[in-house]
């Protein structure tokens, strides 16, 4: 069981079935329209990879990712209160209502942020490891990269430079095997993502099964420690995404069969069966997560619905320091 | 202290000197900046003094020099990147628009972005089309960035400081033609103009010209024919296109009622445009003539020399807008 404490991986647990109800009930008030725009990219099946991996990190660590968002900034500890009332347009949101979904961020957690051009968060990946380098804080970033960033220019161009600059960053290919709509096989000649890494010089930390969360802390563990000391490193973790790209894929919803396999092994099932291994009594504390978990949601829902909308002045401000 | 006559290469070199020994969270990167001393030599040495940590070579990545450049401002760094001509801008466009001048925004002030990107521009010396853009409007025209343009060595050393010091990201312009162009540059190590702020070059009371960069060099010199037959300009060098002082040109249009704008960049969608559109906007009781634009012609830029020219502005052309105003 790793390295963890049982009162550790009830915490992980807790995280996966927090993300996981959040991004339920936000489906459900995107079809009810509280939660509005065009994009809400849900992370349910996912889970274990950005819970697994984060829990490699210390919390002066890093994290940057796409527009996949919500997950990561719950378990990197951003208040779920105000992620919630991001989703809903709100002035108390982290991003005071002018990201939105696909724009959350939390400075204080060192969440850095959901980027929505695919791949235009990892040059800021580099510069933030950079700064970490420049003032030898030792400091590591973590940035989750989804396949379909993988034949852009933003990602060969970020890879080789932390690659020449030896930034402390660790490159997490999230391979939920489609881009968009389009498989992996027909979008990329090497659909083994991870061997990229051998092309620009990083070290290349395989493929993990991204389904069960253990397997991810273990190698995201190594390739942290390897990221801090020496530079930067490559995971390929394989998963799935239960929803469509954005809630309105129907075409993805067909893929049944494929569905079904991945639903067998998911993250939260898979992590009930390492603790219930672990303490076969666990079961009502598993129990106690979950209604907690399911509590939190509707409260940050409320806070969201009672949160003021921004105004004129949050219109107009921030655009310069 | 006093001034020191210097091209405005030097003026550019002292100014991002000063400011590393200043800062030291001030670091310089882009291609050939360390060994190579900067295509334009504006980092001559530095390598040498400041060492790899503070001067780095990168790839021929624009996307990520420019969005590197991005993440280690938001960390606390003050990078001086630079892009070698801005032709190459256009390829790490998306994170100069959606990066560099939003995420400030998007993420309600959590970030700051303290950074310049500095690049050489210009039209001329038969570098073709698509080495001969001056496309600095289009970046000016997103909200988040500022956007300078010095025309002569002193401006170059005070804006070029005030960019870095600011916390803001700055888009920084240097025409290509004046960087051997000597003036008189202050020694100061604190001399700072401030951002947004215009400068007039030569008063005049018949017609007001406004310009920035290189066009400030044709304004001036079509003045000074112009002085001769009995026709006094006043010149506007507006420094930085955004933000605009557009005070300063209300205040010189409502003395001269006339004006004409001079820019190396192409005419449509312009800073000519925006020009023209805010003095109709806010200056219409003190027009008495539309206002005339001088720009480059509206075609790619071509090889052969005549007809490179020919799609130039020049003096000449200047002249002859503002004789079209009065």
């Amino acid at each position: 069981m790793a390295d963890l404490t049982k009162e550790q991986l009830l915490e992980m647990y807790r995280q996966m079935v927090l993300i996981r109800r959040f991004e339920e009930r936000c489906e459900e008030l995107y079809a009810q329209r509280k939660i509005g725009g065009v994009y809400l990219h849900l992370y349910n099946g996912q889970e274990g990879t950005g819970v697994g991996s984060m829990f490699a990190l210390k919390p002066s660590d890093h994290v940057i990712t796409a527009y996949r968002d919500h997950g990561i900034g719950i378990a990197k500890g951003a208040d779920v209160n105000r992620l919630m009332a991001e989703m809903f347009g709100k002035r108390t949101g982290v991003s005071g209502g002018k990201g939105g979904s696909m724009h959350l961020a939390d400075r204080s957690v060192n969440f850095w942020g959901g980027y929505a051009i695919v791949g235009g968060h990892l040059p800021l990946a580099a510069g933030i490891a950079l700064k970490s380098k420049y003032n030898d804080d030792k400091e590591v970033v973590l940035s989750f990269i989804g396949d379909g960033a993988t034949n852009n220019g933003y990602f060969h161009e970020s890879l080789n430079l932390s690659a020449v600059w030896d930034l402390p960053v660790v490159w997490l290919i999230e391979n939920n095997l489609y881009g968009m709509g389009t498989p992996v096989e027909v979008s990329t000649g090497q659909p083994e993502l991870h061997k990229r890494a051998i092309a620009y010089g990083i070290k290349d930390f395989g493929r993990v099964d991204g389904m069960d969360p253990l397997a991810v802390y273990a190698v995201a563990k190594e390739a942290v420690a390897y990221a801090r000391e020496h530079g930067p490193a490559l995971i390929e973790s394989i998963t799935y995404r239960y929803k469509g790209h954005g809630v309105s894929d129907r075409l993805y919803q067909r893929r049944e069969q494929e569905m079904a396999l991945y639903k067998a092994r998911d993250p939260l099932t898979v992590m009930e069966d390492h603790l219930k291994q672990l303490d076969p009594g666990v079961e009502s504390a598993l129990a106690a997560i979950d209604a907690a978990a399911r509590e939190t949601v509707e409260a940050a829902i409320r806070y969201a619905e009672e949160s003021p909308d921004p105004t004129y002045d949050d219109l107009i401000n921030h655009i310069y320091a | 202290m006093a001034d020191k006559v210097l091209p405005m290469r030097e003026a550019l070199r002292n100014a991002l000197r000063e400011e590393m020994i200043r800062d030291e969270r001030v670091y310089v990167m882009g291609q050939e900046v360390g060994a190579w001393d900067g295509t334009h030599k504006v980092t001559r040495g530095f390598l040498e003094e400041f060492g790899a940590r503070r001067v780095r070579d990168t790839p021929i990545s624009e996307m990520v020099i420019a969005g590197a450049a991005v993440g280690s401002a938001m960390a606390g760094l003050r990078p001086v990147a630079e892009i070698m001509t801005i032709n190459f801008a256009f390829v790490g466009m998306d994170a100069i628009i959606n990066h560099m001048a939003k995420v400030r925004y998007m993420f309600n002030g959590q970030f700051k972005v303290p950074m310049v990107l500095r690049c050489a521009t210009g039209w001329g010396n038969q570098a073709t089309a698509t080495h001969s853009h001056t496309p600095e409007p289009i970046f000016a025209h997103f909200p988040g960035l500022y956007v300078g343009m010095p025309s002569n060595a002193r401006d170059a050393k005070g804006m070029l400081k005030a960019a870095i010091r600011d916390d803001n990201p700055v888009l920084f312009s240097e025409v290509i033609a004046l960087y051997p162009k000597p003036g008189p540059v202050p020694e100061d190590p604190d001399f700072v103009l401030p951002i947004g702020k215009g400068d007039i070059k030569r008063p005049g009371k018949d017609v007001t010209i406004v310009s920035f960069g290189r066009g400030v060099e044709w304004s001036l010199d079509a003045a000074a024919a112009l002085e001769k037959e009995g026709v006094d300009c006043e010149v506007v060098d507006v420094r930085w296109l955004r933000p605009l002082d557009t005070a300063l040109i209300f205040e010189s249009f409502k003395k001269t009622n006339r004006c004409v704008v001079v820019e190396e960049s192409l005419p449509y969608y312009s800073f000519g445009s925006e020009i023209a559109a805010q003095i109709q906007e806010h200056m219409f009781d003190y027009m008495d003539a539309p206002v005339k634009r001088v720009s480059a012609m509206d075609v790619p830029l071509p090889y052969a020399r005549d007809i490179e020219l020919m799609a130039l502005p020049n003096v000449q052309k200047v002249i002859a807008a503002v004789k079209e105003v009065i």
